[in-house]
């Protein structure tokens, strides 16, 4: 948390300029963005307080829960462990990234018809990992969604099975 | 908000409006109804907002709490200075700084928010220091230089019975003639059952922000089950009245009873720091810390004399209950009251006696956690007929049949509560035919003789959960309704959103009274401000409770509405109906709600509601542990079949079939995901979740690093989750329902005694498997030594 919040309305639409010859650039959600600070902070600080992209929840801190999770270069990633560094020059995409303008991701739209979420604070994570598994799994099996090792406490794991399958079908234009 | 229903993804598994009651399907109700959660949009684009997620006020600081690294002993010198000196830090908080009361327990006064003479346990909080940067605040806490004399700890349940360290007085129950009853017991066994604890695991830690607000207010958004304890805390903590301090909670990311008494100590420590600093605070506890400072499920030991007949009916039961309370009192009085009276669980107690201790340990304050003493007086009954059905080769099934309470007679409870809504017999005969239990458990004794490696285990277990606070006083709530004038309606109320779908819930209920779609009802946060002195969303009591509530609240407005509208138009009150958005005026006349809402408008009635409701029947004497302290029972069954390694101890569920009772649903979806999330949580207190504290007293499972709870991959592959149907609820709750928050997870101990029986497999006919929870693969090699050594747990009396 070594940068102040800013202002969301500001973030949201303008990106950063790079004000000294040290930031690191940045692309998150197709948007280029600069980070004049420690090169070690984790993405997630960068995301929740300096962007406000409140979507990516801390959970453990320590990459294992998974609420963390965002997408860098497609793939899923702990941003939690992740330092800014590490992340320059990656095309990376978070929650509020997934969606093409009012149109859901398709396994967003999943998420929602199978009522997979009970207390939401680890779908954002949830979902991030099922895009990449679908992305190089275009259908999985249980074996292949069991790798996903992302918590839920709630226990929506059989509804987030059935999402996953749910959203490959949708992927391939599949209607059911 | 989307309101058309959905569909449930689950097939098979949708109760729709078919057996609602009459009045309810003639009006095409919204209850009753699959639809989705009310925050399912913002769910799965991030744009819920949880504590962490509120925009801060420019010069709001971060806090972080100094802890002990000691288990027990006397705080001789407490140096701060580097503390205070550190980069970044702003103001530094003792005891000293809090102007009340220096205590966040609600019932017993012995949680202090900072002590300052004597440590308890490893992790608690001496001070809190608060920073520009939430790491500065981090930083300067590891900077405190305190010496300790340290006095020897406390750490095990055996220890403090020994030392007879307890935090609240032992209470003892008794019924029948219990040592007659044994002595001519055909048969008795004794023997020990010791279970674990579990951390809520929360994947949101607990969180508060504090904000100065004018004229000495305060304004607290908390991660909280309890809006009403953090007020009345803080305001007691700050020394200000009560309506000086506001708490909001919109959502939790999960809260599962940890959120109950616990938020508290963190609002308070939040708002000592504001009130010195006059600043915004932000406390959020690291998961490390969250997990050494914060309370979990009471471990419980049982030891235990049982005598029954040949048939493995029981005709005596003496048990010795004791719970690991920690350092303090916390809720481990009504926990234990709680396991006393799920003991029976589904089984008529005829002669027993039960002593319970609460242990006064050096370690973490335990607390509420979905069950609440339930889950841990369940088990031991459920084991202790385990063994009586394995000491004599009987099938399990037919001895827990065998003493299922009666219809008729044997059907009073060991507390006296006259049980009228047994269900039993019906759910299991539907879960024995729908799972095929009797060929799958010969099939079982197939596959072990022929297989010895890998060993499969099955039990069928039934829960019985008793519904309402234990005190009678707390089964109380309030809601607020608004209706504006263009046809709207706010809903408030002192029930929070935890993922259980509460606001949903009871949002239909409003929607169907009004008739209504779900999209002109919006839920506001939860806030003390709207509805006072709310009890916590507990007790799987939040939409018996509040949807009840929200129900009087609109009915008020509705019957102005019906009054108005006779006036109006030369009507009868019969004559007038609300569905699909509008009302119909008699035959001829049929308007939107949003006309007739601004008609009442300009004609000056009051668009605005309370309501309240008070459960009936109920009343309880604690001190004789007698009475009616539940409303009606919530009942259920589950088969568990698993497979164990018996070369490494793991073990894998391979299926599981649930028929769970809810009455007649609000809501079939949420329900079902209800259930599903507390068997598998369930699951994980008795399979995986490991809590180890070392000989210092330190917790060395404080991350999902070493603490496991259950992952996609833990769930059966083959599940049959089920709603009982054709069982409204015989009392009069809202629209028949019933509650669903705690029960099934009790349905877990299916899971634990079929590991229970593949370890049995191991062994002889007979053996009693020494099998402690959580059955590790550690536990389960050690249970399987038991039996090939022929030692076992359960003495032969």
């Amino acid at each position: 948390m070594q940068d102040t919040p800013i202002d969301s309305a500001r973030t949201s639409s303008v990106p950063f300029v790079a004000d000294d010859d040290t930031s690191l650039p940045l692309r998150i959600n197709g948007k280029p963005f600069f980070h004049g600070g420690d090169p070690s902070m984790p993405l997630l600080w960068f995301l929740r307080d300096t962007l406000r992209l409140t979507g990516t929840k801390f959970g453990c801190g320590i990459g294992a829960c998974g609420a963390c999770t965002v997408l860098v270069d497609g793939k899923a990633q702990r941003s939690c462990l992740t330092p800014i560094s590490a992340a320059t020059g990656h095309d990376i995409v978070t929650i509020e990234g997934l969606a093409t303008g009012d149109a859901l991701h398709p396994v967003q739209r999943a998420w929602i018809e199978a009522d997979v979420a009970q207390c939401g604070y680890c779908q954002a994570g949830q979902i991030m990992a099922a895009v990449d598994l679908l992305k190089r799994t275009p259908k999985p099996n249980d074996a292949d969604i069991s790798r996903i090792t992302n918590l839920c406490r709630c226990g929506t794991y059989p509804r987030s099975r059935q999402a996953i399958k749910r959203a490959a079908e949708l992927m391939h234009g599949a209607t059911k | 908000m989307n309101n058309v229903a959905a569909k449930n993804p689950l097939a098979g598994n949708v109760v729709s409006g078919e057996n609602m009651t009459d009045d309810l399907a003639a009006s095409a109700s919204i209850a009753g109804q699959s639809v989705r959660h009310e925050s399912a949009h913002l769910h799965v684009s991030g744009r819920a907002t949880y504590t962490d997620d509120i925009a801060l006020p420019p010069n709001t600081l971060h806090a972080a709490f100094g802890i002990s690294r000691i288990a027990h002993g006397h705080i001789t010198s407490l140096d701060l200075t580097a503390v205070l000196a550190a980069p970044g830090v702003i103001a530094v908080a003792t005891s000293a700084d809090i102007p009340g009361e220096n205590n966040y327990g609600g019932i017993v006064h012995d949680d202090p928010i900072f002590t300052d003479t004597l440590v308890q346990y490893v992790g608690q909080p001496i001070f809190a220091v608060a920073a520009e940067t939430c790491m500065a605040a981090r930083k300067a806490a590891a900077q405190a230089r305190i010496s300790y004399a340290e006095l020897p700890p406390v750490l095990d349940i055996r220890s403090a019975l020994a030392a007879q360290n307890y935090v609240m007085p032992s209470r003892h129950l008794l019924r029948g003639d219990p040592d007659a009853a044994m002595a001519n017991a055909p048969h008795r066994l004794r023997g020990t059952v010791t279970m674990g604890g579990q951390d809520h695991f929360y994947l949101e830690g607990q969180i508060a922000i504090a904000i100065p607000q004018e004229d000495g207010a305060m304004l607290i958004h908390s991660s909280t089950q309890h809006p009403t304890e953090v007020q009345n805390i803080v305001a007691h903590v700050l020394h200000r009245p009560a309506h000086a301090i506001t708490v909001l909670c919109r959502r939790m990311g999960g809260g599962f009873g940890g959120k109950e008494s616990q938020p508290a100590l963190i609002a308070a420590a939040a708002a000592v720091l504001a009130n010195k600093s006059g600043r915004p605070v932000k406390l959020r506890l690291d998961r490390d810390a969250d997990m050494l400072i914060t309370g979990k499920r009471h471990d419980f030991l049982a030891d235990y004399e049982v005598g029954f007949d040949a048939d493995g009916r029981l005709c005596a039961l003496k048990l010795m209950l004791a719970s690991r309370c920690g350092y303090s009192a916390d809720l481990s009085g009504p926990i234990a009251d709680r396991a006393v009276c799920h003991v029976d669980n589904a089984y008529f107690l005829e002669h027993v006696d039960i002593t319970t201790h609460l242990c006064k340990t050096n370690t973490v304050s335990n607390t509420a956690f979905r069950g609440f003493g339930g889950p841990q007086g369940m088990l031991i009954i459920e084991r202790i007929l385990d063994d009586i059905a394995r000491f004599r080769g009987l099938d399990p099934l037919a001895v827990r049949r065998r003493n299922y309470y009666g219809i008729h007679e044997r059907n009073t409870t060991h507390y006296g509560h006259v049980i009228e809504d047994n269900i039993l017999d019906t759910i299991t005969d539907q879960l024995v035919a729908s799972s095929d239990y009797r060929a799958r458990r010969d099939a079982l004794v197939e596959w072990n003789a022929q297989n010895a490696i890998i060993k499969r285990g099955i039990a069928l277990t039934p829960i019985k959960f008793g519904i309402s606070f234990n005190a009678t006083i707390f089964n109380q709530a309030g809601a607020l309704v608004h209706i504006y004038t263009d046809g709207t309606v706010l809903l408030n109320h002192g029930g929070t959103e935890m993922g259980q779908g509460l606001y949903t819930k009871v949002a239909q209920v409003v929607a169907t009274e009004f008739g209504l779609p779900l999209s002109a009802i919006r839920t506001s946060a939860t806030d003390t401000s709207k509805v006072p002195n709310t009890s916590a969303t507990a007790a799987s009591s939040g939409a018996d409770l509040n949807g009840k509530a929200a129900q009087a609240a609109a009915q008020t407005l509705r019957d102005r509405l019906v009054a108005h509208a006779c006036q109006k138009h030369d009507l009868r009150p019969e004559q007038i109906r609300f569905a699909d958005g509008h009302v119909q005026l008699g035959p001829q006349h049929r308007v939107s709600f949003k006309e007739l809402a601004a008609s009442a408008y300009a004609a000056r009635v009051s668009l605005s509601s309370t309501g309240f409701y008070a459960t009936p029947k109920i009343h309880w004497d604690r001190s004789r542990f007698n009475g009616r302290p539940f409303f009606y029972f919530t009942y259920g069954a589950a088969v568990s079949e698993v497979a164990i390694d018996t070369l490494t101890g793991e073990t894998q569920l391979l299926r599981v079939d649930i028929l769970q009772d809810v009455g007649i649903s609000l809501n079939p979806a949420i329900d079902l995901g209800q259930i599903e999330g507390a068997y598998l949580q369930g699951v994980g207190w008795l399979t995986s979740e490991e809590l180890y504290w070392n000989g210092k007293g330190e917790l060395k499972t404080h991350a999902p690093s070493t603490y496991k709870i259950p992952s996609v991959r833990d769930w059966p592959l083959h599940a049959n989750i089920r709603l009982l149907e054709q069982e409204p609820n015989r009392e009069d709750t809202i629209y028949r329902s019933k509650a669903v928050g705690e029960p099934p997870l009790m349905l877990c101990i299916s899971a634990f005694l079929a590991i229970r029986d593949a370890v049995a497999a191991c062994g002889s006919v007979g053996a009693l498997p020494d099998l402690d929870a959580p059955a590790t693969p550690e536990a389960v090699l050690r249970a399987i030594d038991s039996v090939r050594g022929e030692a076992h747990d359960g003495a032969r009396v």
